[in-house]
């Protein structure tokens, strides 16, 4: 048996692929292994149904965010239409399981696949455009779909909605939440080691040196529009897969969730886990949706307070301040996000007694 | 042909206020470069505190006009005092973001007072303002919208042309490097242009809420109207605002009554993407050239 490795004192690295390594000790993988092995055997069972509804909820909006930071994160471009891209997954998925009767894990990829195309339809303006340009024309983007999604009532059935079978998998129906955990988990899971290993690819290094710095990556010879397409592609995909397992958990779908405001959620998640960290898009995914459970109950509680009856306000929109008011101060004050908190607090672990 | 000039007119009006409220975004852009998400919130603010003043406090409205625009002002002046200030310098995303997470605060605070509901302002504009023409009535809140407007265009022309203060913030647009090294102060100027910005904002919610009443969801939804009028006019063109607004104001009109309501929410953006394919700098804006 090998030595088990620690951290060095230094930059020891004798190759690339050393430099490339996900897990540079192997206690990191240990943990890693037990953190999984506890998500998986023992939170679905330990969990009170609602806790788990949240969880699952959460797993999805971690895809969600994941596919966002994919793309604003690590390859730069600014892109306000994440929300309509999720609904266009959600639609996918609702009309290939209800019209063509696919089942489930044809129908999940298929949806996936079919928003990468719209992705990458709404990315094509990025081949002249940059910055704030693409910003706006990335929520020119988000109005249009929406649109579509309200109006194409042949496809969509309008603001009336589609309502779904029961999904099964190889036969096995899956209902209930403990059901759909490990289904969403699973995916979680296997999205997030395809994102991690994507970072560690040819494409993965050119999104990044688009981000850095894009004429310098073109002047160095990289087809810079191929691939800004692709990085559209994949962050849709990754859209598109948490809107399909959206749609199959909620069981029917209108289109009025996949507004502008969700896709601003979706960049608050990416702003508050950290821009260009994996970890960060899951940190973020947690934040945003125990934030918003957290004071859903709270605007529970402040409406039916009777000193605040007579007063004819609206707590619920208390919602919408805080959430404004955390993104705000996570851009003043720790602009790298919890991903940098994590680290800090990790280093200084490591690092103790002698944080210098 | 009734329909039709009914319809222009009211293209034109509201395209008028489409422009001015882009008139404050582009300011804001030309100075700091910073996409101001929160627009519309700024116009709800300003139609809100109007209101407050005039329904609540029972303030006669030749008062409450100049009062409402100085408390946009201050508004805007602490907005970047506060928030944009320390994000001099720092990357699109997070200037794009606080403008974001601000506009979701007013909004949030705004619904928490007043909520969802529509409200109209007491009556106040005399009668005598409407104009018969060609067998149409023009209501008197369209001559006020369109005097307004160009009252306000005029003052701006004159502000920038002729005032210290706007030479140094047309300076400041032009090259922020140049201003500083000839002693223009620039912070000062970045603190007025969100101070006009809100002003002219303000302004444009007031009028608007004459118009339609007032809601925080209709007002604030003319922050994202103003992409497309400042995307079609070109980003740094002031005059190029207006003109978008118009054309914008009259392409709703039009689409809103002779193709379907729907349709007329959507329809600036379809532009605007076209727009930014075919020629992204828009009518007036600076044709930037980068070569590799």
């Amino acid at each position: 048996m090998r030595r088990l490795r620690f951290h060095p004192c230094g930059n020891y690295r004798e190759s690339y692929g050393e430099e490339l390594r996900i897990f540079e000790t192997d206690f990191g993988r240990t943990a890693m292994l037990c953190g999984l092995a506890v998500l998986f055997l023992v939170v679905p069972f330990l969990s009170s149904p609602y806790l788990l509804y949240v969880i699952n909820l959460t797993g999805i909006t971690a895809i969600g965010a994941l596919g966002l930071n994919i793309l604003i994160g690590f390859t730069g471009q600014i892109s306000l239409g994440h929300g309509a891209f999720i609904g266009v997954g959600a639609y996918g998925a609702a009309i290939l399981a209800t019209s063509w009767n696919l089942p489930l894990f044809i129908s999940i990829p298929m949806a996936g696949v079919l928003t990468a195309a719209v992705g990458m339809i709404f990315g094509v303006p990025s081949v002249r455009l940059k910055g704030l340009y693409l910003a706006i024309a990335t929520l020119a983007g988000q109005f249009i779909i929406e649109y579509v999604l309200i109006q194409w009532e042949g496809l969509t059935m309008g603001t009336q909605g589609i309502v779904l079978p029961e999904p099964s998998l190889f036969g096995l129906s899956i209902s209930g939440d403990r059901a759909f955990f490990f289904l969403i988990f699973t995916l979680v899971v296997l999205m997030t080691w395809m994102a991690k290993n994507l970072f560690r690819t040819r494409s993965g290094r050119a999104f990044m040196a688009i981000r850095d710095n894009d004429r310098a990556a073109e002047g160095m010879g990289i087809p810079i529009f191929p691939y800004k397409l692709l990085a559209f592609g994949i962050s849709s995909f990754y859209a598109g897969i948490a809107g399909a397992l959206w749609t199959y958990y909620t069981m029917s779908i209108t289109p009025e969730p996949f507004n502008l405001d969700l896709s601003i959620e979706y960049i608050a998640m990416v702003i508050i886990g950290g821009l260009g960290s994996i970890t960060g898009s899951i940190f973020g995914a947690v934040f945003i949706s125990g934030l918003n459970e957290i004071l859903r109950s709270l605007s529970d509680i402040l409406t039916n307070l009777p000193a605040l009856q007579g007063l004819d306000l609206n707590p619920a929109a208390l919602r919408q301040f805080v959430f404004g008011l955390a993104i705000v101060l996570f851009i003043l004050f720790e602009p790298k996000g919890l991903a940098e908190v994590w680290r800090v607090i990790r280093s200084s672990f490591r690092l103790w007694p002698f944080s210098y | 042909m009734e329909f039709f000039l009914q319809l222009l007119i009211s293209g034109i009006s509201i395209g008028f206020l489409y422009g001015l409220a882009a008139l404050g975004f582009v300011m804001i852009f030309k100075s700091s470069s910073v996409l101001n998400f929160a627009h519309g919130e700024l116009v709800a603010i300003g139609a809100f505190l109007f209101l407050t003043l005039v329904s609540w406090a029972k303030v006669p409205v030749l008062l409450a006009f100049p009062l409402t625009l100085a408390g946009s002002f201050a508004l805007g002046f602490v907005i970047e005092r506060v928030f944009l200030r320390p994000l001099i310098g720092e990357s699109l995303i997070f200037v794009i973001m606080l403008t974001v997470g601000l506009a979701a605060m007013f909004k949030g605070i705004m619904l928490f007072i007043f909520g969802g509901n529509l409200y109209m302002f007491p009556e106040f504009l005399p009668s005598w303002l409407s104009l018969q023409w060609a067998g149409i009535t023009i209501p008197p809140v369209y001559i006020l919208s369109t005097a307004v407007g160009l009252v306000f265009l005029v003052l701006f022309g004159l502000f920038f042309k002729y005032s210290s203060q706007g030479i140094y913030m047309r300076s400041v647009a032009d090259n922020q490097p140049a201003a500083l090294s000839l002693g223009v102060n620039v912070r000062r100027v970045f603190a007025l242009s969100w101070a006009i910005a809100a002003l002219v904002a303000a302004m444009s919610g007031v009028v608007l809420g004459i118009i339609n009443g007032i809601n925080v969801h209709d007002l604030a939804s003319i922050g994202l109207k103003v992409f497309p009028v400042v995307i079609l006019g070109g980003l740094e063109s002031i005059g190029g605002a207006i003109l978008g607004g118009l054309i914008i104001g009259l392409l709703e009109a039009f689409t809103g009554g002779y193709l379907s309501p729907s349709l007329k929410d959507v329809v600036p953006y379809g532009v605007l993407v076209f727009i930014l394919l075919v020629r992204p700098y828009g009518l007036f804006g600076l044709v930037e050239i980068e070569r590799v």
